[in-house]
C-alpha cells in the first residue's frame, strides 16, 4: 500500500532543488565519482507526522507516525531501523491483507526508498510503529523520529502529534519479519 | 560546510521539520509561473501578507469560528497553527495536506486560501497578554445589534475561501480534523459571493484604493511589532428579513439604499462607480436621502475607509419556526485600525441607516489576522 514513485523533476520542490544543487556543489571536487554520500545525505524527509495517542495503557501504548521519504541518490536506500524519544520501541510495518481482514506487521529487510524516487510512509501502508508509549501523545505535541539506513547513518525529524481515528488495523505481534 | 547546512536544514529547527519545507518553496515557484497561460489557479499561501484578504473574492467561503480548549497553554496554540500551516502550504497548492484521507480531492485548489486570525481569548496565556493589539476588543455596543450568543466572538478564525465547494468542504475538514481535542468549533459560517446581495443590492462597490493597502489594509507594526503585515477582521452576521423587504416597492428599496437596483450607480450617477453626490437636491429635497444607507455609511474623515468583503448566506430556517427563510450577509470588513476605521461608520449605521428596518445583526467578532508566513503562520507572535 505504501506509495513508492520516481520523482518527477516538475515536482521537486525548490527546496529538494537547492538540497541537490548544494549536493552538487559539495561532490563537484571529484566529478565523475561515484556518488559516495551517505544513506542519510541522500535521503530527504518531509511530512512527518505523529497520530495522537491520549489514553495510554498501563503496560504502555502504540501509536504510528508517518512521512514523505525521498532518495535523490542513483542507489536504493533502506530504513532498517527506527526510534523515537517517547517510544521503547520503534519497529517498521507494513499493513497486509490475508483473509479478509488487515494485518499490521513488521517489513521484512526494512523500507526501501528507490533510487531517484520515493516512500511515502502512510496510514493504511508502511510507517513507524511507536511501542511502549509511556506518556499521552496530544494532538500539537513534538516527537522525534530517528531513521536508521543500511550503512549506519541516520536522519532524526520532528513530528506534530495530529487527531486522527485511521491506522487501526489489528496489529499481529507473533509476526517477526526478518530484521536486517 | 555544505554537508552541515544541508543537514542543520533537514533536521535542525522544529520550524522546518515541522513544516513540509517543500512546500514554501513552491508557494514561491507559483509567483513566478503565475504568468503563464495555463497557469494552475493557485494564490500563494507563504509571502508578507495572507492571501484571501486583498485577493479578488473566491465565490464560496467558510469563516470557522474556534475556542482554544487550553487557552492559557500558548505552546499548544503556536502547534496549532504549525500544523495549520503544513496543510495550508500543501492544498493552496493542490497537493493532498500531512494526514489527508481523501488526498483525491486536493487536485483542484480554484485559488484556495486559508487565513488565520485570532481573537481575544487566544491572548489568554500569560506569554502572550502583552502582545494582543491593543484594538483586539470587543465592539462598542450598538443600538440595532440583536447579537446571538452562539454568533459570537471566538478565539481563533479560519477563513477558508475558494471557487470550488467540494475543495472548500475538503479544506474544512483538514483544518477541524487533526486539532479536534485541542479545539471546539463554535460556529461555521458558510457564505457565497455574488456582485449582489440577496436584496438584490450591488454590494462591495465602496473599497479603498488598492494603491492604499499598505496605509489603510495592513498593520504596520507600530503598536505591535509581531502583526507588521497582519491586518484586523470584523465579522459581521447580518440577517436579512426578506418578508419585510418583499413589501417595499422598487423605488423605496433605491431611496433606502442611495443607489439604483439596476447596475447600483448613486441615485446622482449613472454609474455604479460614479461618486454619490449628497448635496444634489431636486425641489428642494436631496436626491441621496439623508437616511439613506450610502449618505450614512459615507466616510467623514480620510480614516474612515475600511476593505469590504461581502458573502452572502441562505441556509434553512430553523425546522418547525414558520419562517419562510434564512438569509443574510456575512459582513467582512479588513482594516489597520477597526476603532479608527471601522467603529465610526458603523456608529453611525446604527444611529441610523434607512436599511435598519430590514437589516438586524446577529453575530459580532473582531480578530487580528496573522502577518502573512515565511515558515508558519503566528511565527512572529512566538519570536
Amino acid at each position: 500500500m505504501a506509495r513508492r514513485h520516481q520523482v518527477r523533476s516538475a515536482g521537486l520542490t525548490a527546496f529538494a532543488a537547492a538540497a541537490l544543487a548544494s549536493a552538487t556543489l559539495f561532490t563537484a571536487c571529484s566529478t565523475d565519482s561515484p556518488d559516495t554520500r551517505s544513506d542519510a545525505d541522500a535521503i530527504t524527509v518531509s511530512q512527518p507526522w505523529v497520530k495522537a495517542l491520549d489514553d495510554v495503557a498501563a503496560d504502555g501504548g502504540m501509536t504510528s507516525a508517518f512521512a514523505v521519504v525521498e532518495n535523490d541518490s542513483d542507489r536504493d536506500v533502506r530504513i532498517v531501523s527506527a526510534s523515537s524519544d517517547v517510544a521503547k520501541t520503534v519497529e517498521l510495518h507494513e499493513v497486509v491483507e490475508s483473509g479478509g481482514t488487515t494485518t499490521m506487521r513488521e517489513v521484512d529487510g526494512g523500507i526501501v526508498v528507490p533510487a531517484k524516487g520515493s516512500a511515502t510512509l502512510d496510514p493504511g501502508g508502511e510507517h513507524f510503529m511507536l511501542m511502549g508509549v509511556t506518556k499521552s501523545i496530544r494532538s500539537g505535541d513534538t516527537v522525534t523520529i530517528t531513521a536508521r539506513f543500511d550503512d549506519g547513518s541516520t536522519e532524526t525529524v520532528e513530528a506534530i502529534a495530529r487527531d486522527f481515528n485511521g491506522n487501526q488495523e489489528n496489529y499481529s505481534p507473533e509476526h517477526t519479519g526478518e530484521r536486517s | 560546510m555544505t554537508r552541515v547546512s544541508r543537514r542543520t536544514l533537514l533536521t535542525g529547527g522544529i520550524g522546518l521539520a515541522g513544516i513540509g519545507v517543500g512546500a514554501a518553496a513552491v508557494g514561491v515557484g507559483h509567483e513566478v509561473s503565475a504568468s503563464t497561460t495555463d497557469a494552475p489557479s493557485t494564490l500563494p499561501f507563504f509571502g508578507e501578507h495572507q492571501s484571501g484578504i486583498t485577493t479578488p473574492m473566491q465565490s464560496h467561503v467558510n469563516f470557522i469560528g474556534l475556542d482554544l480548549v487550553d487557552p492559557a497553554d500558548h505552546r499548544v496554540l503556536q502547534s496549532i497553527l504549525r500544523m495549520w500551516s503544513q496543510d495550508a502550504a500543501n492544498l493552496t497548492q493542490g497537493r493532498p495536506g500531512f494526514s489527508d484521507t481523501e488526498p483525491e480531492l486536493a487536485g483542484d485548489p480554484s485559488r484556495l486560501s486559508i487565513a488565520v486570525g485570532l481573537g481575544p481569548g487566544a491572548f489568554a496565556s500569560p506569554a502572550l497578554a502583552s502582545r494582543r493589539p491593543g484594538w483586539l476588543t470587543p465592539l462598542p455596543d450598538f443600538a440595532i445589534d440583536r447579537l446571538r450568543p452562539e454568533w459570537g466572538q471566538t478565539d481563533l478564525v479560519v477563513a477558508v475561501a475558494c471557487d470550488e465547494p467540494m475543495t472548500l468542504a475538503h479544506t474544512v475538514r483538514l483544518v477541524i480534523a487533526p486539532v479536534r481535542t485541542r479545539t471546539r468549533v463554535r460556529w461555521m459560517q458558510q457564505g457565497f459571493h455574488h456582485g449582489r446581495n440577496l436584496f438584490g443590492q450591488v454590494d462591495g462597490t465602496v473599497q479603498p484604493d488598492a494603491r492604499r493597502y499598505d496605509d489603510l489594509v495592513w498593520n504596520d507594526g507600530r503598536e505591535q511589532p509581531w502583526m507588521a503585515g497582519g491586518t484586523s477582521l470584523v465579522l459581521r452576521r447580518i440577517a436579512m428579513n426578506m418578508d419585510t423587504w418583499e413589501s417595499l416597492d422598487r423605488h423605496g428599496r433605491e431611496l433606502s439604499m442611495g443607489r439604483t437596483l439596476d447596475n447600483g450607480a448613486p441615485l446622482t450617477g449613472s454609474h455604479e462607480t460614479d461618486d454619490p453626490v449628497f448635496t444634489a437636491t431636486s425641489g428642494g429635497i436631496p436626491v441621496i436621502p439623508e437616511s439613506s444607507h450610502i449618505a450614512r455609511a459615507h466616510r467623514r474623515t480620510d480614516r474612515e475607509q475600511f476593505l469590504r468583503r461581502p458573502y452572502s448566506y441562505d441556509v434553512p430556517p430553523s425546522p418547525g419556526s414558520g419562517d419562510t427563510s434564512d438569509s443574510g450577509l456575512i459582513f467582512a470588513a479588513y482594516q489597520r485600525d477597526p476603532v479608527v476605521q471601522y467603529v465610526p461608520v458603523q456608529q453611525r449605521l446604527s444611529d441610523h441607516d434607512a436599511l435598519n428596518e430590514w437589516t438586524t445583526p446577529i453575530g459580532s467578532a473582531v480578530y487580528a489576522m496573522l502577518p502573512g508566513p515565511r515558515e508558519y503562520l503566528g511565527e512572529t507572535l512566538f519570536a
